[in-house]
């Protein structure tokens, strides 16, 4: 099968700092990869630049048979099959729920009001808070500002999701909740690359674990393999810090 | 034991003092310590030495309603009958006397179109239809004279079409079709310096002669019945309130694009951006408006005229907007970044992120010092008596004051128009608030 996102020999530099080395990665339709490593490693910087929201500058990425480069054409055609997700969930405060679902599917889709409503309704139910569709996201617990986030992307019918280390910002009794929402995705056959050290979801939802360290894809393992049998120093020891509390 | 101990302990103390009722507030806000007590006195001191007298000038000594200066003369107190016979030269200054009504509907008419828009729920795009219908009356009521019409409806019907157009379509042809709106509209409004200019230039390149104003001199003029009346005769009130108006409201977006350009990538942009914000403050408006008036007739090709009130009028649209554009950055710079990725990941637009997403919350963090700056304006629009453009300030001292037989009076002349200039600040100040609250309901703080 063709992969869905492939990235060729990238390298980035934060000014002198390489954050990004070499990195090589395809993507299948329907896989869904959990990424895990050290603060600092470069995780976020390695997802944000699939949707470039970082830039790369050496080697070639891929997103759907279309090649970033600083076309804005193709920046903003990746975009809309990509969908992100973030730590601080990144609602806009000053419109309602409803509103931060509609407002993509109208102005990038071209989509009638009514219409970008009506799915954003849709949404809103499958991630449980339909009720909440008036409300401002100020008013709502994280958890449900989350599994709004969730929705807002989905709204987009993206291909691809992406997801910054979704359930660090919550508190233990919400994590649960949100997750449920990304098990499900991961179900109906979404692409998904996931930051997280929940290493649960890894264990039970990915077919596809990434071990990162200093800007390098240290090792990859399907789940079973990676938790039971490592091959590196460097996984070993971040497992045993992960896992040993 | 333990009970009893408390219970005489309690009864030993007392009430504490009372801290309710007028005798409360008095000992716990005016006399709290020496301190208090003191500047209390002195406070109660000052108010009795000044208020009283001031409340028999101002209205029990006053001479009210229509009296001769030799009665004001005689009286003790103010003299509200310069007022009563001088206020139309105050409020409309050179105007002919006789028309002094046009300048009063044509404040009604602005005033109203600005009330209209202060309520959030006229926000929608048909405002800007208001807005052309409002401005086009006050010209035409102020200037009379024939109104080379053709043109201008034209441009005004063109502009309807594209705003009934904008209305019922969505997304970036909703955009183009906007600009195409503000375009016509523009043009409906400033047809006529913007030919004369270009007509200039080109006269003045090629000795053309009145090229386009002969071309739409085909165009049919209708005479309004009112004689014409040219903007060097206009003055008091409505010339105050024009400068402040369009000076606001033309500033408003030109500052955006400016605040906005100072961070763009662009670094052309950036350069002008930064380079137009740092000159234009680095000079006071005086200068801007003597620059204006003295200055740039000579560089202008001859045949080219611009009138006083239109180069004041653009100096203070580019005063205002290089000041409000760095109160808008200060605005842009409070977003956080998570807003702008969160926009770019959804895939809009650099135009969409910034109309949808950066500025509607930017511009209400900056509500308080947007509105300051508006004052601000406001007031400074009396510099404009500088290049002898008659204004509420220049009306009052030149034409209301001129008057030997009232000369004495300046003081009731300023206090009459510093009450006008408060009742607007002060309407600005209360819209401010108003604003604030609008945006706080049904949301809470963004942590
Ligand atoms: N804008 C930036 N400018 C300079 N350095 C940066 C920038 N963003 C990230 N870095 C550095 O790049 C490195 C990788 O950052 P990244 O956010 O990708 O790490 P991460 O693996 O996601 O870590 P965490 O688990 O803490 O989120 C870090 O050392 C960070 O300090
Ligand atoms: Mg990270």
């Amino acid at each position: 099968m063709q992969p869905i996102i492939t990235m060729r020999g990238v390298d980035k530099w934060y000014g002198q700092f390489h954050v990004l080395k070499g990195i090589n990665l395809d993507v299948q339709p329907k896989e869904r990869i959990v990424i895990c490593g050290p603060s600092g490693s470069g995780k976020s910087t390695l997802i944000r630049c699939i949707n470039r929201l970082e830039e790369h500058q050496k080697g070639q990425i891929v997103v759907d048979g279309v090649e970033l480069t600083n076309d804005l054409k193709h920046i903003e055609q990746i975009r809309r099959e990509v969908g992100m997700v973030f730590q601080h969930f990144n609602l806009f405060p000053h419109m309602t729920v409803l509103e931060n679902l509609a407002l993509a599917p109208i102005w990038v889709r071209k989509m009638p009001k009514a219409e970008a409503e009506e799915r954003a309704m849709f949404y809103l139910k499958r991630v449980r808070i339909a009720e909440q569709a008036k409300k401002y996201p100020g008013q709502l617990s994280g958890g449900q500002q989350q599994r709004v986030a969730i929705a807002r992307s989905l709204c987009m019918n993206p291909k691809i999701m992406l997801f910054d280390e979704p359930t660090s910002a919550l508190d233990p009794e919400m994590i649960k909740e949100v997750l449920d929402v990304m098990i499900e995705l991961a179900k109906e056959g979404m692409t998904m690359l996931c930051v997280t050290h929940e290493m649960g979801f890894a264990k039970s939802v990915a077919n596809r674990v990434i071990f990162m360290d200093q800007g390098q894809i240290v090792e990859q393992n399907e789940p079973h393999e990676f938790f039971n049998n490592p091959q590196s120093d460097r996984t070993k020891l971040f497992l045993s810090q992960i896992l040993g509390h | 034991m333990a009970v009893s101990d408390t219970a005489t302990e309690s009864a030993a103390i007392g009430p504490p003092p009372a801290t309710t009722g007028f005798l409360g507030w008095m000992r716990k806000n005016l006399f709290s310590n020496v301190w208090n007590t003191l500047l209390t006195i002195v406070c109660a001191y000052l108010i009795i030495r000044i208020v009283p007298p001031l409340v028999s000038w101002l209205f029990l000594d006053a001479t009210w309603g229509e009296a001769a200066p030799q009665q004001c003369r005689a009286a003790e107190g103010a003299c509200w009958a310069f007022v009563t016979e001088k206020h139309r030269v105050i409020l409309f200054g050179r105007y002919p006397f006789l028309e002094h009504w046009r300048p009063l509907l044509g404040i009604c008419v602005l005033l109203t179109v600005v009330l209209t828009s202060c309520f959030r729920r006229c926000w929608r795009p048909w405002i800007a239809l208001v807005w052309i219908g409002g401005l086009g009356a006050f010209f035409v009521l102020m200037f009379g004279g024939d109104v080379p019409i053709g043109l201008r409806a034209a441009a005004a019907a063109a502009a309807g079409a594209f705003l009934i157009a904008t209305l019922r379509s969505s997304g970036s042809t909703r955009s183009l079709l906007f600009g195409a709106t503000a375009l016509f509209a523009l043009l409906a409004l400033a047809a006529g310096p913007i030919f004369r200019v270009i007509d200039g230039v080109l006269n003045a390149a090629f000795g053309t002669g009145p090229l386009l104003a002969g071309a739409t001199g085909i165009w049919f003029e209708i005479p309004t019945g009112l004689g014409f009346v040219s903007t060097s005769l206009w003055g008091g009130l409505p010339l105050t309130l024009l400068l402040s108006i369009l000076g606001i409201v033309v500033a408003f977006p030109l500052a955006i694009l400016l605040a906005l350009g100072r961070r763009s990538k662009m670094p052309l942009i950036r350069m002008f951006c930064v380079g137009y914000i740092e000159v234009i403050r680095g000079v006071p408006l005086i200068s801007l408006l003597f620059v204006g008036s003295f200055l740039l007739p000579l560089f202008l090709p001859r045949g080219v005229e611009i009138s006083d009130l239109l180069r004041a009028q653009v100096a203070i649209i580019g005063f205002s907007a290089a000041y409000l554009a760095e109160v808008i950055r200060g605005g842009l710079q409070a977003i956080p970044r998570g807003q702008f990725e969160a926009a770019d990941a959804l895939g809009l637009s650099y135009w969409q992120k910034m109309a949808k997403i950066v500025l509607p919350q930017a511009i209400t963090i900056v509500i308080p010092p947007i509105v300051n700056t508006f004052i601000g304006l406001f007031k400074d629009t009396s510099l404009v008596s500088i290049v002898s453009l008659t204004d509420l300030l220049l009306a009052t001292k030149d034409i209301a004051l001129a008057d030997v037989d009232w000369r004495a009076f300046y003081a009731e002349g300023y206090a009459f128009i510093a009450l006008i200039y408060f009742v607007f600040c002060f309407f600005m100040s209360k819209y401010s608030q108003y604003l604030e609250r609008q945006f706080e309901t049904g949301r809470q703080k963004r942590r």
